[in-house]
């Protein structure tokens, strides 16, 4: 069992959240003194008069004293004999759900109160559906407010009915029913003396109890690849957290995306050299032989995780602009940052019914089942299969705001590599974006990316002068600027592929490294025009380039 | 194949977070401040990238009114780990006498905050690390674990980023910046059982020893140099006395305690009356002072 649980509550704006937490540290003798004393101080000026408001212990902003109500998430520490608990309290009005959105992925467990005397609302619904959709497996429903019911056990019976119904159309897992009072301390840490009939155990006992381990169902073992550690040239390690599974030194892994196998040499944990190591561990790996492997891969053993070029996800829309299709975000999933597209809104889910909508676009606080296409593949999984490979956020490319989170719910394959160098000379290489198709994507109204070509070329090697979106001349020179190679190209073959240090300028047509002509004319000119480089300046871009020399944008479905 | 324990967990929740920043912000730091949580959070930054150094810099914010026994310490420990150890001092509140006695809070203004602000501005550091914690104050409880700042250093509390599972968004526009809590999540009690089971080495103000104090406003200071202006017939009395915070010599409180081994002091700490911040004598004013400071631009 965990020795840690991170949990969260949730529940609408009078069900009472922060003040069972807060009894929940008081009962349990938990408090410092002077925090007691302070919380006596502070109730002075809070909302039940003279009494002891137990919720004044989690609302920590000035703007929540004032509102009285929960804006953030706050996360509150307390350890039992049995366990150490991290709560994370969350907002409960529908303003503030990307709040309770943070607090629902932090957790592995969810306690949803529920108002004995009004029953499931909609506000339950949404926070039960929210909860489910961050990867939550664990439910408590806590039946709050008893006293206000005369403790009535047909009353407790009759939301437990309800309850049942919304966790089978939420498909819910592992769902516990309480009833209890927060204010009056019944069934919170111990048992209520007001509810003899209930037989269950008090909530406390049962957060000290309940496994969430139990139903791990990831296959083979996983690490996204954080960064890799070169202390010196003999030394290069792929540092990560182990997702799932567990490895041995001389286990063979699969590198992803580039599909190349090694052994592993070493395993460190830590600063410590290992045998094995497991998941949840963070581990430095070497392995036996030179691999393609950089932030964003994914280190895997016994699995079938997919390189995909398309993902459908289910998506919560948290950033004040609504979503725009067609639009280009960056999207982080794992350790890897790409842009993609949002091509499409299947449809819109009401949060608080689970409503299918047709809609046009999303705005903030809403669900929606889309489309995301890709620029170029990602090592994905669904959210089902491998989590940690099945989460994403959206940012903002102008704004850098977190503007979406989602989970991937069914991927599409792409063949197998994309980021193998396309020209290689020995140590010299470069990558093959000339090779890139551009078309115009008839389901997102836009233009999009796309490349099939996998080869490797090296000199003497004939390439593919035509494509559907490019056409490029017999004789042509390629300069590479990411990875500083120039590649010549002579009757349509590989002539040399050389760093720029040895190239001259040979009055042949030279295009960039993604296919855009260069506007030289004179070794002068290619001299100012690398002097000038700034990948990041559309300036630089509209003095010295020109897209539609050998290139056009071809028609195409999103299928492509 | 066993549990993590929870340690463990905190433990690689921490650098991941570390490794994270290392590898997508341009200019990380780590704020050093030379007290226990500063060493853990060291202790962390080691570990995380063994067998490389840390890919960063450190950062000490002087106020030249830390305990001597500290900044032997921190020089100490510089040297002995090979890491990079920046010290920065707002030469222009030295010049002015600046000092803890006689400005209050102007002090920790113009010498923490300000010269912090400076320093961060004279690098060009983008990201910062900071070994603040969740547990210690009610507005810090609010806080994500990457917190952004505008150009003005200040933080917005009612409009946070959302920060889902592990996807820490890290992209910032111009002259804004981050600040990154590693240990957010750590408890006073996490702290010192993870120094004892990592044998990190802390400052040895934190054990109790016989120190000369004298008592002000029912808080025990130490006479740490001949700066400390006695008042009157005022003498200093030899106590034994242990830091449970350390910061600058006159605004911190020692209690009395004979704790000098960390068996003892983890069992003095749980059983504890107090949390720790009541012996740091700026956090006692208003509500919501540290909101408000933080706002300013205070980490």
């Amino acid at each position: 069992m965990k020795g840690l649980l991170k949990f969260i509550t949730c529940g609408s704006v009078d069900d009472g959240k922060s003040t069972l937490i807060g009894h929940i540290l008081y009962d349990a003798k938990l408090l410092y003194a002077d925090q007691e004393k302070a919380l006596a101080l502070d109730s002075k000026v809070g909302s039940r008069g003279g009494k002891i408001d137990y919720s004044l212990l989690l609302d920590g902003l000035m703007a929540e004293r004032e509102q009285g109500i929960t804006i953030d998430v706050a996360y509150r520490y307390f350890t039992t004999q049995k366990r150490s608990f991290i709560v994370a309290d969350t907002p409960g009005h529908e303003e503030y759900t990307r709040n309770m959105a943070v607090g629902a992925s932090f957790a592995d467990l969810a306690v949803i109160l529920v108002d004995a005397s009004q029953g499931v609302l909609v506000q339950t619904r949404r926070h039960a559906r929210i909860c489910s959709l961050m990867g939550i497996r664990y439910f408590v429903f806590a039946v709050n407010k008893m006293d206000l019911v005369g403790y009535s056990l047909s009353r407790f019976r009759e939301i437990e009915k309800q309850i049942e119904t919304l966790s089978k159309e939420l498909s819910l897992a592992n769902v516990k029913i309480i009833p209890l009072s927060a204010t009056e301390g019944d069934n919170v840490t111990v048992t209520s003396k007001n509810m003899d009939r209930y037989k269950g155990e008090p909530l406390l006992t049962y957060l000290e109890n309940v496994d969430i381990d139990e139903d791990e169902t990831e296959d083979g073992f996983y690490m996204p690849v954080q960064r890799v550690c070169r202390p010196d040239h003999t030394f290069r390690g792929f540092q990560g957290q182990i997702e799932s599974g567990s490895i041995y030194a001389g286990d063979e892994i699969t590198a992803l995306p580039s599909g190349e196998k090694a052994h592993i040499n070493t395993i460190y944990v830590t600063d410590r050299k290992v045998s094995e190591a497991h998941r949840g561990q963070p581990v430095t790996i070497t392995l036996d032989r030179e691999v393609d492997v950089s932030r964003g891969c994914v280190l895997t053993k016994d699995t079938d995780i997919p390189v995909c070029g398309r993902l459908r996800v289910s998506l919560l829309w948290m950033d004040d602009e609504p979503l725009v299709t067609g639009k280009e975000y960056l999207v982080k999933l794992g350790t890897k940052t790409i842009t993609g597209i949002l091509t499409k809104i299947h449809h819109a889910v009401d949060v608080n019914t689970g409503e299918k909508m047709a809609v046009q676009t999303l705005s903030k606080n809403g669900l929606a089942v889309c489309e995301i296409s890709l620029a170029e593949g990602i090592t994905a999984d669904t959210f089902k299969n491998h989590k940690t490979l099945g989460e994403f956020i959206l940012i903002d490319r102008v704004t850098n705001m977190t503007s979406a989170c989602g989970v991937v719910l069914e991927t599409k394959r792409q063949a197998q590599q994309t980021n193998k160098a396309s020209f290689v000379n020995g140590d010299i290489k470069a990558r093959g974006d000339i090779f890139e198709e551009f078309f115009y994507d008839t389901s997102s109204l836009s233009v999009l990316k796309y490349r099939s070509v996998h080869e490797t070329y090296t000199i003497g090697d004939t390439i593919p002068l035509t494509g559907e979106s490019y056409s490029y001349p017999e004789n042509f020179d390629i300069l590479v600027l990411r990875d500083n190679t120039a590649v010549t190209v002579r009757s349509g073959k590989i002539a040399q592929i050389i760093s720029f240090d040895e190239y001259t300028y040979t009055g042949v047509p030279v295009v960039n490294g993604r296919g855009f002509e260069i506007l030289v004319f004179s070794q002068e000119d290619v001299k100012r025009f690398f002097a000038e480089y700034d990948p990041e300046d559309p300036e630089f871009f509209r003095r010295h380039m020109k897209f539609d020399t050998y290139r056009k944008v071809a028609f195409s479905g999103s299928d492509k | 194949m066993s549990e993590l324990s929870h340690l463990d967990e905190l433990e690689a929740e921490a650098i991941y977070i570390i490794r994270e920043v290392a590898a997508e912000c341009e200019r990380p730091v780590m704020l050093y401040s030379i007290g226990k949580d500063s060493s853990v959070m060291l202790h962390l930054a080691m570990k995380a990238f063994y067998p490389e150094k840390p890919p960063f810099p450190f950062l000490h914010i002087d106020t030249t009114w830390k305990f001597r026994d500290m900044i032997k310490f921190r020089d100490e420990t510089a040297k002995k780990l090979g890491i990079e150890m920046l010290v920065y001092t707002n030469e222009e509140g030295v010049r002015r006498g600046i000092n803890p006695f006689d400005h209050g809070a102007a002090y920790t203004d113009i010498m923490k905050t300000q010269a912090l602000r400076q320093a961060l501005t004279k690098y060009g550091f983008t990201a910062a690390f900071g070994g603040g914690r969740r547990d210690e104050e009610k507005s810090r409880a609010k806080e994500r674990i990457f917190s952004f700042r505008n150009s003005a250093q200040a933080w917005d509390p009612k409009n946070q980023r959302p920060e889902m599972w592990k996807l820490y968004n890290t992209k910032i526009n111009k002259g804004e910046s981050i600040r990154v809590f590693p240990i957010s999540n750590w408890t006073e009690k996490d702290i010192w059982q993870y120094i004892r089971r990592e044998n990190i080495e802390i400052v040895p103000l934190y054990f109790a020893a016989v120190r000369p104090v004298v008592e002000r406003d029912g808080t025990l200071i130490m006479v740490d140099d001949d700066r400390f202006p006695l008042k009157e017939g005022e003498k200093p009395e030899y106590k034994s006395v242990r830091f449970r915070t350390l910061g600058c010599y006159p605004l911190t409180g020692a209690m009395e305690s004979t704790a000098a081994t960390l068996d003892e002091i983890i069992e003095e700490t749980l059983s504890a009356v107090s949390s720790e911040r009541t012996s740091r004598v700026i956090d006692n004013e208003a509500a919501g002072s540290m909101e408000r400071r933080k706002r300013e631009g205070y980490f």
